[in-house]
Order: C-alpha cells, then structure tokens, then sequence
C-alpha cells in the first residue's frame, strides 16, 4: 500500500543488487527473515523510514533501503523480503538469497520471530552456512511472553556462535542492543555448522579443497560445494555471473565433482534424494538446537487465535463476515467523511472569497483572475474537501485490517472460489490491497509463486477500485442514490458502495475465470499460505503513519495533478477555434462515443484526464460544465448536484460513471508498474483493456436498458 | 496409511512420508514437514478446502489436493 516507499525497481538481476550508498564508507547491512516476522518494523525504527508494515506474510517484495548512524559508522540498511529458505522456490527467495550470497552485505542480521523460532532458525542456519558475520535479532519477545514461550537468548548465541539480541521491535528502545551488536566487531567464535549424514560430509570434502582454491574466499567453499553436489542449474548461472568464470570449466573440479557424485550414486543418494537430505538436515539441526532453549508454559493464549480463527473462517460466518466488514468500513469512511467534507467545503468557500478580494485588490487583469480562481484553484481546492476526506478515513481502517492480521484469513476463505477460477488464495491479498492503492497491489502480487497466477493477478488488479475512486463511487452515491442524510442515509449507503465492491469483486472473479480459459490457460498451483497470530493493532502508529505516509503523498500527487488539469480544462474552454472553444469541440467529438456507454464527453475528458490521478475525475467533470454555464460557488454535493443535473445527468448517467469508474483503465503509475512487474507490453496493454473493455460493456447493456 | 487431509480439527498426527516431488517437496521440507514432525489440525476454510495446520508454532494453510500426498500416523 505504501505507495510512497515502495521502490518499484525492476527485477532484473543487476538492477536488484544495486545498493546506493550516501558514502563510500557506508556499510552494508541486509536485513533478512522469514516472512512477517517484523523485519520491516525493525526496518523503520533503525531507519525511520516509514516502509509500510503489515501483518501477513510477503508484505516486503521489493528490496527497501535506509540509512542509519551509530557511533561514528554509517550503514545502508537493505530489507531483503521474507524467505522461508534460501533454495530458492520463487522470485522473492531467489532475491533474497542472491542478496545474501553476492549483495557484498558487511553483515547479516537475521530477523527471527520468538513465536515460533525453531521454524525461523532454518533460514538462520541456511544463512550461517553461506556467511559468518551474522546477527541474529529475535524479534517478537513480547508476544511469545503472552504465549508462554521463554527462550534463552544466551545460550542461543552460545550454541550458534553469532550474536544474538531479543527485540520488541515496537519498542525502540530494544533495537539499540540490536544497533550495537551490528556495529560489533567479528567475534572469533566458532560458528554453527550445520552436520550432514556422514556420506555427504564425504562427498563434500573430496569438492571443498579445490572449490577454495578457485574462489579464495568469494564465496564459502562448503556451502558451494553442497551446491554443485545438488546442482541447481539457474543458481549456477548467478555464481557463474558473480565469480565471472564458470567453476565447472576446471578440469580438476569437474573431476573431482564426478568423484563425489558417483560416491553418493554408490551409497543410492541420488540428485533429488540429495536435496531432501541437506534440507532435512537443517531442519532436524534447528529441532536439535531449540530443544534446551526454549520452554513452553500452557497459556490460554494461543487458544484466543484457534477461536478467532474458528469464528472468521467458519462455514457459517467466514463469508457473511468478510462482507460486513467490508461495510462497517465504509460506513465509517462514509460518515466521517461527511463531517470533514462539510468544514472544508466551508473553508474552501471562504478562502475563494478572501483569495477574489485580495486579486481584486491587486487589480489583477480579468483573464488571470479567471485563470487562477476557475482553474487553478478550484480543482485542487475540489479534490481536497470531496476526495480527500473518505480517502484519510478509508487508509488507517484498511491499514487496522491489515495490521490485526485479518487478511490472511481472506485468503485462507477465499482460495477454494479462486481455486475454481483456476488461481490462488494469495490473490486475495494482493486483490485487498488493490482496494488501497492498484500499484501497490500489482507489486505484490510477487508473493504468487506460480508466473500464470501472478499474471492473472496482475491483469486483474485494478478491477477493484483504490482509495481514489472511492470518493468519486460514494460522492455519486449521495447525490443521486441516497439522498436522505444522518444515520440511516449513512447505512444505505455504506450498504450500496459494499454492493458495488461485491460487483467488483465479481468480474475479478468472472474475469480471473476468463483469462484462465484463454489467454493465460493453466492448472492451478500448489502453495503454502502461512496465516500470523493476530495483534492488536498499533491505533496510533497506524494513524500517525496514515497522515503522514499516504495521506500528505496522496494530497502532494493529487494537487500536482488537479493544478495543471485545472489549467488545461480552463485553456480549453477559452480558447476558442471557429467561434467554438476547445473543450466543446472536444467533448463533441467524443459525445457520440460517450452517449453510446451513457456518458458525455466532458465525463469521457474527465476521465482521460484523470489518467494520472483518478481522484481528480469529478471536480474535472465539474469544472468542465462550469466553463460553459455561469460561475456558481460549489459549497456542498447538493450545489454539486444540482449543476450536474442542469448538465443532463439522470440517474443512468450517474449508474454508469460509477460503473466506469469502477472498471476503466488503470492510472498511469498502475500502468507504469504494471510494464515493470509483467516485463512484457502485451500483458501490460491486456491489463488496460481488460477493465476498459468490461466497464464500457456494462455501461453500454445498461444505456440499452434504461433507454 | 492416513493422509494428513483427512485429519479433522484439532487432531493432532506425526509425519510419516511426503510422497510428493519437486518444488512442492521442498517447500514442504522448508516448513518443517519432515519424518517424525507433529501436526496439528487447526483451521477448515468455509468450503473445506485448504485447511490450517500447526507446524512447529506456525499457523500454515495447505490444499487437500496437496496434503494429501502426505501420509501421517496417528498419535
């Protein structure tokens, strides 16, 4: 969702490793982990970036970095995404561990949830096996206390050789521990090494001789020896890339790797059986160690999430549950909205009257007084009183969502139905995050393993509507639908946006279904989905960092739009060609287009314009119509209404520019992240089409209707 | 031999073989679904399909399709 602090870089294999550093002196430190363990919490509170956070597993998909100052050191602080392991099953493991084995990180601070530690010290290991300057940060002390599990961080470090720090990420004060431990120098310790039935040992020692003597220390020469025994290919590349010669072009290593390979042939350990053995061997090594340092007391705590979860995804209530959440959020944006809307609306009404005077008073020629009232300040001064308010409300009780650990459970509902569509449960996720910010959803939909389901996601992301069309769907809806106001007013139409969302949600599915059928044909793929504790959320960080974080972003991008689409809406309609002014020539030539899906060509304008930024649709639409009619003070949506109405609105207009609304093409920074995460243009023009084509459908069988 | 879809909510079993291969496999190794491992039922998606299961202290969801290629004995 953070679409201020995703870096939405390009997954080419030079770009990813690119580290910028403020000084040459900058030490590199890579923040690992496995999946939602609070790797991005202890990300900011280092850094003080504000990385959004959120509890499920993939929230991290691109490598996030900052900086940090302790004593007289500087570091880069790279957040790698979340791996279970680092063999490597998709893109975000394959970047992680390309990260760790070639990123040059000085040291390795692997983040490590206390909760269930035992799972989480087989990335540990896996780590200590390609690296010995590592840090271990056991994160999540607090909520594996409320569980009952105690563990002992000494002895930990005693037995893996490494430090080890407990954090409370939430509280900042844990993470100086974590701080200094970074900045320690290497201890000589002896580091954790993983044992391997003694016929790999073997194996591994007949390689490792002259493996070192090649990569002197490049690379370690053990763990690339357990490499090339279990050959996999596409990683062979990567070190091949990283050494700049290929290791098996050695006659003498490609000898002796057949040496070894036909010593395990002849003990019956073939290529695949291999695999299983080096990566049950970590496994039972973290069995091995956890067994003295943590114990477990008997809690009820642990049961509050077996019935939570047996509530939220029952037979009965799992689904009725989702949609009335869904509601009561909206029901909430919709009446705190209202409140906002109306002071400002007020505020903006007054400003307008104090900025008239003051140009009167400067005696401002007539043509820039126009200008700056009628187009430049209108717009923006629209998209902040309408669109603005349900957008503030909408982001933190979406973020609360997220933070409670909720969403998973949409997926974990949601997976059987998507299932059928020949997809996965994740893209209920990245689906619930398109609800935030499209872009946003797009670069998560990494988290899906299989390439033809995050295709499908991708191309189906912006199916739903973001934070900025909302205000535009509920805006429509008080004027034209529910026009009676207070509480009731409120509840209906909380209840008509939550069905239109339903309709969205919909044709993702109708659409998922499709595009499996056609362009993207496949059998559905295997997967894991892990589901977190749920937590308390954090109220007022959430706020805090929705102001800040999205609220300001959205505020700056929307007002850098609306101030010039103000100004060329305002040129159009005064500059005149043949007696007619642009804006009317325009919207005449695309009428007829218009007419045919129950639109006009200033809406059609409107949304061309709105192309950057779709929070900016309706005050385009309405400063097109105030160009060609008198100029009328827009105080509140009954003023609004009113000119919409005098412009040839009825209710079929309004159906189908929240219908189209809902489904057009995606915004231009969508688009853009669409190209990058897709890398192809044909996918990338498809995911434009797909919402284009079934909006401008829906609209015309509707138009046919209502005629 | 059981399968460990067929495990109901709140049953626990031990991991006997993972009949499954390739990337699935590994995935599943990398969870910690290895021999001898203890599981735990924990959650039933509205339609039965996937199911949660405890594996070393996390909540992890699973298809039938794919839980079932993993045989377990009873405890």
């Amino acid at each position: 969702m953070g679409l201020t602090a995703f870096s939405t870089g390009k997954h080419t294999k030079s770009e990813e490793l690119i580290i910028k550093k403020k000084k040459a002196t900058d030490k590199i430190i890579a923040i690992a982990g496995n999946p939602n363990v609070g790797k991005s919490t202890v990300f900011n509170a280092l850094t003080g970036m504000n990385q959004h956070t959120g509890n499920w597993a993939g929230k991290t998909v691109t490598n996030a970095q900052g900086y940090c100052k302790h004593k007289n050191d500087s570091y880069v602080l790279v957040d790698i995404p979340g791996t279970y392991s680092l063999f490597a099953h998709s893109k975000e493991e394959e970047i992680a561990r390309n990260f760790i084995c070639f990123g040059g990180a000085e040291k390795t601070v692997v983040i490590c949830d206390a909760t269930c530690l035992e799972r989480n010290l087989n990335l540990v290991l896996q780590t200590l096996e390609i690296t010995e300057n590592v840090v271990v940060c056991v994160n999540l002390l607090d909520q594996a206390k409320k569980k009952g599990i105690k563990i002992d961080l000494n002895g930990l470090s005693k037995k893996l050789g490494v430090n080890v720090i407990g954090t409370i990420a939430r509280k900042k004060k844990t993470l100086d521990n974590l701080l200094y431990a970074i900045s320690n120098q290497k201890t000589n310790r002896n580091v954790y090494k993983v044992t391997y039935p003694i016929i790999v040992e073997q194996a591994v020692s007949i390689l490792q001789d002259e493996i070192e003597k090649m990569v002197q220390g490049k690379l370690n020469s053990r763990w690339l020896s357990l490499n090339l025994l279990s050959l996999n290919e596409s990683f062979l590349e990567e070190i091949k890339a990283y050494l700049q010669f290929d290791i098996l072009e050695n006659p003498k290593i490609s000898q002796k790797l057949c040496q070894a390979k036909d010593m395990l042939e002849s003990y019956g350990v073939t290529e695949e059986n291999l695999n299983d053995i080096i990566a049950s061997s970590v496994v039972a090594s973290s069995e091995e160690i956890c067994k003295d340092i943590i114990t477990f007391k008997t809690t009820t705590n642990k049961d509050i999430d077996r019935r939570l979860d047996k509530i939220f995804t029952s037979k009965k209530f799992g689904y009725p549950i989702m949609i009335l959440l869904l509601l009561a959020v909206f029901w909430i944006t919709i009446t705190g909205a209202n409140y906002i809307s109306q002071m400002l609306s007020l505020l903006f009404g007054f400003i307008e009257s104090k900025l008239q005077d003051l140009l009167q008073f400067w005696n401002t020629p007539p043509l820039l007084h126009d200008i700056i009232i009628e187009g430049i300040y209108r717009v923006p001064a629209l998209v902040v009183s309408v669109m603005l308010p349900p957008m503030a409300i909408f982001f933190p009780l979406f973020t609360i969502l997220e933070d409670s650990g909720y969403l998973p459970r949409i997926a974990f509902n949601l997976d059987k139905p998507f299932k059928s569509c020949h997809s996965c449960g994740k893209q209920a996720l990245t689906m619930c995050m398109g609800f935030g910010c499209n872009a946003a959803g797009v670069v998560g939909c990494r988290i899906i393993d299989s390439k033809r389901e995050r295709l499908l996601s991708i191309a189906t992301n912006s199916l739903v509507p973001c934070n900025g069309r909302f205000p535009t769907i509920i805006a429509i809806i008080s004027m034209f639908f529910i026009t009676i106001g207070g509480f009731l007013g409120e509840f209906l139409s909380a209840v008509l946006l939550t069905t239109f969302i339903l309709l969205s949600i919909l044709m993702t599915f109708v659409s998922t279904k499709f595009l499996s059928n056609t362009f993207l044909k496949g059998a559905p793929s295997s997967y894991t989905l892990e589901m977190p504790p749920y937590r308390k959320p954090q109220f007022l960080q959430v706020l805090v960092r929705s102001v800040f974080d999205r609220t300001l972003f959205v505020l700056g991008r929307s007002l850098s739009v609306a101030v010039p689409a103000g100004f060329i809406i305002w040129c159009m309609a005064n500059i005149s060609v043949n007696g007619n002014s642009l804006l009317l020539i325009c919207s005449d030539f695309l009428d007829p287009i218009a007419s045919l899906i129950g639109l006009d060509g200033t809406i059609l304008i409107a949304f061309i314009l709105g192309f950057p930024a779709n929070e900016i649709v309706i005050p385009i639409i309405l400063m097109g119509y105030l160009q060609n009619g008198t100029l009328t003070e827009i105080s509140s949506l009954s003023v609004i209404k009113e000119i919409l109405i005098s412009n040839g609105w009825t209710v079929k207009t309004a159906i189908c520019t929240i219908i189209f609304s809902l489904f057009h093409w995606p915004c231009s920074t969508t688009v853009l992240t669409i190209k990058k995460e897709s890398g192809s243009i044909k996918w990338t023009i498809l995911s434009v089409l797909l919402p284009t084509v079934i909006g401008a459908m829906i609209c015309f069988l509707i138009n046919l209707i209502f005629l | 031999m059981k399968k460990l879809n067929e495990l109901k909510l709140s049953q626990k079993a031990k991991i006997n073989k993972i009949l499954t291969s390739g990337d699935m496999r590994r995935r599943f190794i990398d969870i910690g679904l290895i021999e001898n491992t203890v599981v735990e039922c924990v959650g039933i998606s509205p339609q039965g399909d996937p199911k949660a299961y405890l594996i070393r202290g996390a909540v992890i969801a699973i298809r039938n399709e794919d839980s079932k290629e993993i045989l377990i004995q009873e405890i």
